[in-house]
């Protein structure tokens, strides 16, 4: 069982590898590069900022029920701010971009793998990895940094309007101790770690998909593994970076 | 023959040479593949006859290096594959042109879409004029027009069967390879492509091996017909030839299917 899960990774990590290897290989297929970020990254603007605004405006809400306990209201905007740009807009946007792009990347090439269009590109002299995968790989690593920032961006929008409209909480202290507290690394910390991420869910989606088989079931299970694996390793790579990356000096 | 491959190979070199090939695929009971030795000659049509779950179509991916041999050599143009390195294996298969089982046209192309993608990918100095050009004649030689646009969905089996032809022979290969091209047809439809894979093999002077289990069309159509049996041919011969066969499971086929 172990040795059968360490030849799994074994297979994936070569899978990445060799991608990888042929990605930067010519000819250079920009066309299919813009049209990857147009579909993982333009196409998922809607539903990452529709998650964006309610996490903020939720996290706003209820760090100020637990500092207004203590008196330390003012601290609401600091704390909704470090957590969204840190931790929540990296991890919240790689999680939506697996449940909408990761599995659509397992589901098409599923499908390909099993109706036999994989091995017809591969007649046709043309490497799969280089023209399914490779831009996949690029277009999510650099489009999950865009749409973290834009998640951090409306994340707190929506926290200053619950603070300041719903809590109370005086709008100009709220930006002032924004100012004070917060640092750019705290920002490059999370577009770091977004891209880690972006580049890790589309490598599990279209690895699922590549060796998917068994016909329409088989695409549904590959979907279904490569929504799984990807949260959860989205997850637990988010402690070891969050400890490894470099982050903000806090002033105080 | 192309002008100039006359030189560059040997006649005889065959066009395709599996040499005691075995595979066990992982979970199998039994060995796919337990000693196959087949030979395609250059510029000749050849059927390989068999059982369903025979081999047949692990045999064709071992020719197309999608699948590596356990054990022995699989040769085209004499160049063996299991040697070649990633690289070597994709200009390798510039030299070959299939048509799939289920046509494995592109789902989200037009058939224009799909005939023009290996000229975009390997003809890069043709021009938009020139592709859409050679597209329509590549159709036409497969007697199938006005159908540029249309998407594979709304193509029934026959017309992706030619689609999916004259995408293969779009760059002109050396090499055609055919998995059960007539299954799921009708035999009137079945006959036009049968008679569609001679006049191109021949138009093209290409080596052709095409996977069957349809034996009055392999009858029909081959310069030589093979049978495979338990993972390794068990008889090669010319068409007549093969009816003559004293080989009980030769026999046995032929008369299940009616020829004899």
């Amino acid at each position: 069982m172990m040795l059968q899960k360490l030849q799994s990774l074994g297979r994936f990590v070569m899978f990445v590898f060799e991608s990888l290897r042929w990605t930067f290989r010519k000819p250079h297929r920009f066309r299919l590069l813009l049209d990857e970020m147009q579909f993982i990254g333009n196409e998922s603007l809607g539903i990452v900022a529709l998650t964006a605004i309610f996490t903020g405006a939720v996290f706003a809400y209820q760090s100020w029920l637990a500092f207004v306990m203590v008196g330390t209201e003012s601290l609401v905007g600091v704390s909704v701010s470090l957590a969204l740009v840190r931790e929540l807009a990296p991890v919240m946007t790689g999680l939506v971009v697996t449940g909408r792009a990761g599995a659509a990347m397992a589901a098409q090439l599923g499908n390909m793998r099993v109706t036999e269009q994989i091995d017809a590109l591969e007649v046709m002299a043309v490497s799969p990895l280089q023209y399914l995968v490779g831009p996949k790989l690029i277009a999510s690593t650099l489009a999950l940094p865009l749409l973290t920032a834009i998640f951090g961006m409306i994340g707190n929008l929506g926290g200053y309007v619950v603070a300041v409209y719903v809590c109370g909480v005086d709008p100009g202290i709220y930006v002032a101790k924004l100012k004070y507290f917060m640092d750019p690394w705290d920002f490059y910390h999370g577009l770091m770690k977004a891209g880690f991420f972006g580049f890790l869910l589309a490598a599990i989606g279209t690895y699922q998909g590549f060796k998917a088989k068994d016909g329409a079931q088989g695409v549904g299970k590959a979907t279904n593994d490569a929504v799984v694996y990807a949260f959860v390793c989205i997850l637990v790579l988010d402690y070891f970076l969050s400890v490894l990356l470099p982050t903000g000096v806090r002033t105080q | 023959m192309k002008a100039g491959q006359e030189t560059s190979i040997s006649a005889t070199i065959p066009a395709i040479h599996l040499h005691e090939v075995y595979k066990h695929f992982e979970g199998a009971q039994l060995p796919t593949l337990q000693g196959m030795n087949l030979s395609v000659k250059t510029g000749t049509i050849h059927v390989l006859l068999g059982h369903s779950g025979g081999g047949k179509s692990v045999t064709l991916k071992h020719v197309l290096g999608l699948v590596q041999p356990d054990k022995g050599q699989v040769l085209v143009h004499g160049q063996n594959i299991g040697e070649c390195s990633s690289v070597e294996l994709v200009k390798l298969r510039r030299k070959f042109g299939m048509l799939f089982q289920n046509s494995a046209l592109f789902d989200s192309l037009s058939v224009r879409g799909n005939i023009a993608f290996p000229l975009y990918e390997h003809r890069s100095e043709l021009s938009e004029e020139e592709i859409l050009r050679r597209v329509e004649s590549l159709l036409e030689s497969v007697n199938l027009s006005n159908c540029l646009n249309k998407m594979p969905s709304e193509l029934s089996g026959g017309m992706k069967k030619r689609v999916g032809l004259a995408r293969a022979i779009a760059l002109d290969p050396e090499i055609l390879l055919f998995d059960e091209p007539t299954t799921g047809l009708d035999p009137q439809t079945a006959r036009v492509i049968d008679d569609l894979i001679v006049s191109t093999s021949r138009r093209l002077s290409a080596s052709s091996l095409i996977i069957s289990h349809d034996v009055h069309a392999a009858l029909r159509i081959a310069d030589f017909v093979s049978m495979i049996w338990e993972g390794r041919i068990i008889e090669t011969a010319t068409p007549e030839n093969f009816l003559k066969s004293e080989q009980v499971v030769v026999r046995e086929f032929l008369l299940s299917a009616g020829v004899i």
